[in-house]
């Protein structure tokens, strides 16, 4: 039958239709985050234990202890420092590999895809893979280390080093989604201003870079930054798997925190606290990210 | 650099070939610029012309052949070591540079040291603050020269698009070089800004004194400016010439098809026994030098043919098929009696006299036609009654 002939069913043209098709995704949203969240919300107001008695409502003192949490404030101060190693790097790194693949002729595809690779795989996957790849008596980086005359240290049970070495991780698995952004942006430089900076500077390739590249990114890279942010506030399968917030709490991150409030501790009213705290950063970000994204279109 | 002899000239180009691929995209270039001159490469797309800027500015290389700036061959030399200004297609500022800032890059990065550049604010040679109050000095002077002193803080996104124009001339003229290159700067503008931008080029072009060379697809604009056109085609430089020659003495016929509008009308012909022409029904008096029976292509410009209201019987009658009306003159399409196929196109001054089916005796003046053989090259036409002269 040919496409001007379908007849649009009658229940499509009230005034209800449009709701109707909207439903099935209102629904899950409903369902699936919005009570949720709600819930957390409210529980963050009581001094409701799972498992506990019948929650009482106690304003904002659950927030008020949560403050006071020793391990709370271990765990803010470890997700910042780890947000502190991982965006930054996260971001030059990216930078630096796609400039170096959009230089290079051949074989781009074959690049591009090797450094994009780590953020495909299934991040808990690759925490038992590193952590191998780590551990000091059989771990390959280790032995590599000692072969060409280091000693090396047993990082993931090492106070000191355990936070850095997660966050090695966390680059090593963000950095390709940096680069793919970055590769884009690369791609519409206008070609015209590229020859220009040729004619009006000295033809260095640290020219091209300061005066036509990098400004062109400079979008790009808030972006970047914004979700590379973001993306590592939110570090966790590399600690549930490797560290587990040790040693010494050295690696007790922001969601490890919370799902041991919730799940080990069933202290479930602060967890929650934790996680409207949470969620109030990472909407803030979000917004920050909204934002820069529509200054660049308007520009 | 070594003093200027006499006779050296801002551009010359000698027996460039370039090719991508497999096929040759120019073959065996010559051209020469004088100092102060504009020349335009005039083509279709796809013709050269751009490529062959771009070999002269160094942002390609030719596969043979010499690129000489003034006395110095710069064939092997990066485009920033030529001298050479270019103002592109899109004009190409830098969008987060100030139109300040996009006029003394070029200067800045001459004359500093990259260190000096990026710690510039910080003022800590006494070296580099003089140079910079001299590049300063440098910009004011071509702002001022240019009128856009009150607008030369804003960025490109804030300035009109004349504005822009001159930032772009402006960048290109501030380091004194000796051949600016124009990659067909106004295609981007509509009808009315272009004639203006146009002029405005030339005007600068003279005030600087500076050699120009303009590439261009649009032949009005090419013959409108320059002192010599450069007509290329299929990768050669057909013809080398000035607006005048160039449209009124072209060597090919496809030289005179591309230049001039309406088009050129061409006639099939051929020679007769006693030397003379025949085409379309037309006779043309004319010694052409070649034997009898020769086809040969006539081909004559609008304003040549000529609608008499007469009864010369010699002249052939057309009908008018259409008016074109341009205000101060207009296009008479003619046809042939049986109104088929479009014959001839006149120019004239009192279009609106004639009405679409008038019959018409249209004649062709001898001398004005110009007559090209088979493969298109120019035969030398001579009215018989100079042609009786010359042979005495």
């Amino acid at each position: 039958m040919p496409a001007a002939e379908v007849q649009v069913p009658r229940w499509r043209e009230t005034v209800a239709g449009p709701y109707l098709m909207l439903a099935p995704a209102v629904l899950l949203l409903v369902v699936m985050i919005l009570v949720p969240l709600a819930l957390v919300a409210a529980t963050a107001f009581t001094d409701w234990h799972l498992g506990g008695g019948p929650p009482q409502f106690v304003g904002f003192e659950t927030f008020r202890t949560l403050l006071e949490d020793q391990d709370f404030q271990i765990a803010v101060w470890n997700t910042t420092r780890y947000v502190g190693l991982v965006v930054p790097a996260t971001t030059l790194m990216g930078l630096a590999v796609a400039l170096l693949i959009a230089e290079c002729g051949r074989g781009q595809a074959l690049y591009r895809m090797i450094f994009f690779l780590p953020s495909v795989a299934t991040l808990a996957a690759m925490s038992v893979a590193w952590q191998m790849l780590l551990s000091p008596s059989v771990g390959a980086v280790p032995q590599v280390l000692r072969l060409l005359g280091f000693a090396p240290g047993n990082w993931l049970q090492d106070p000191h080093a355990a936070l850095p070495a997660l966050a090695m991780i966390g680059i090593w698995s963000e950095a390709g989604f940096a680069m793919l952004f970055f590769l884009a942006g690369l791609k519409t430089v206008p070609h015209e201003l590229v020859e220009a900076i040729a004619l009006d500077g000295r033809g260095s390739v640290v020219d091209r870079l300061w005066h036509v590249t990098l400004p062109h990114l400079a979008p790009v890279t808030v972006f970047v930054l914004v979700f590379s942010s973001i993306h590592a506030l939110r570090v966790f399968d590399t600690v549930a798997i490797i560290t587990r917030g040790g040693p010494e709490k050295a690696t007790l991150v922001a969601l490890y925190f919370i799902y041991q409030e919730a799940f080990s501790l069933f202290r479930t009213n602060l967890a929650a606290a934790a996680t409207v705290l949470f969620i109030a950063v990472v909407l803030a970000l979000s917004l920050v990210q909204l934002y820069v994204m529509r200054l660049g279109r308007s520009r | 650099m070594r003093s200027v002899g006499a006779g050296v000239s801002a551009l010359s180009v000698r027996g460039v070939f370039k090719s991508f691929g497999s096929g040759a995209v120019l073959a065996d270039i010559d051209l020469t610029v004088g100092e102060g001159e504009i020349v335009s490469l005039l083509g279709p797309s796809g013709c050269g012309k751009s490529t062959l800027l771009r070999i002269v500015a160094g942002l390609e290389q030719a596969d043979r052949g010499t690129v000489q700036i003034g006395p110095r061959d710069v064939s092997g030399l990066p485009p920033g070591a030529r001298n050479v200004a270019m103002v592109f297609q899109s004009l190409a500022l830098y969008p987060h540079l100030s139109g300040r800032q996009n006029i003394s890059l070029p200067l800045r990065a001459r004359r500093l040291t990259r260190l000096q550049r990026l710690l510039g604010p910080l003022r800590l040679w006494s070296s580099a603050r003089s140079i910079e109050r001299e590049i300063d000095a440098a910009v004011d002077d071509i702002a001022a020269r240019l009128d856009i002193e009150g607008v030369i803080d804003r960025v490109p996104a804030r300035l009109s698009g004349g504005q822009r124009q001159r930032v772009a001339i402006g960048r290109a003229l501030v380091r004194d070089s000796r051949l600016l290159l124009l990659d067909e700067p106004l295609s981007s503008l509509d009808a009315k800004v272009r004639v203006q931008a146009r002029d405005e080029i030339v005007q600068i072009q003279r005030a600087f004194g500076v050699a120009c060379v303009f590439v261009t697809h649009d032949q009005g604009e090419a013959l409108a400016i320059s002192d010599h056109v450069a007509v290329m085609l299929g990768g050669r430089v057909a013809q080398f010439g000035t607006p005048a020659e160039i449209y009124r003495d072209p060597v090919s016929l496809a030289v005179a098809r591309f230049v001039g509008t309406p088009t050129i009308n061409v006639l099939d012909g051929a020679v007769d026994a006693s030397g003379r022409v025949h085409a379309a029904g037309f006779v043309l008096d004319v010694r052409l030098g070649i034997p009898a029976g020769q086809k040969v292509s006539v081909a004559v410009r609008p304003e040549h043919v000529r609608i008499a209201a007469g009864q010369d019987e010699s002249r052939p009658v057309l009908r008018v098929a259409r008016i074109e009306d341009h205000g101060h003159d207009g296009l008479v399409h003619l046809a042939g009696r049986d109104g088929k196929a479009a014959l001839l196109v006149a120019r004239a001054g009192r279009a609106l006299a004639f009405q679409p089916g008038d019959e018409v005796r249209v004649s062709i003046p001898a001398e004005d036609a110009l007559y090209f053989s088979e493969d298109g090259s120019r035969l030398a036409g001579l009215p018989v009654a100079i042609a009786a002269y010359a042979r005495g």
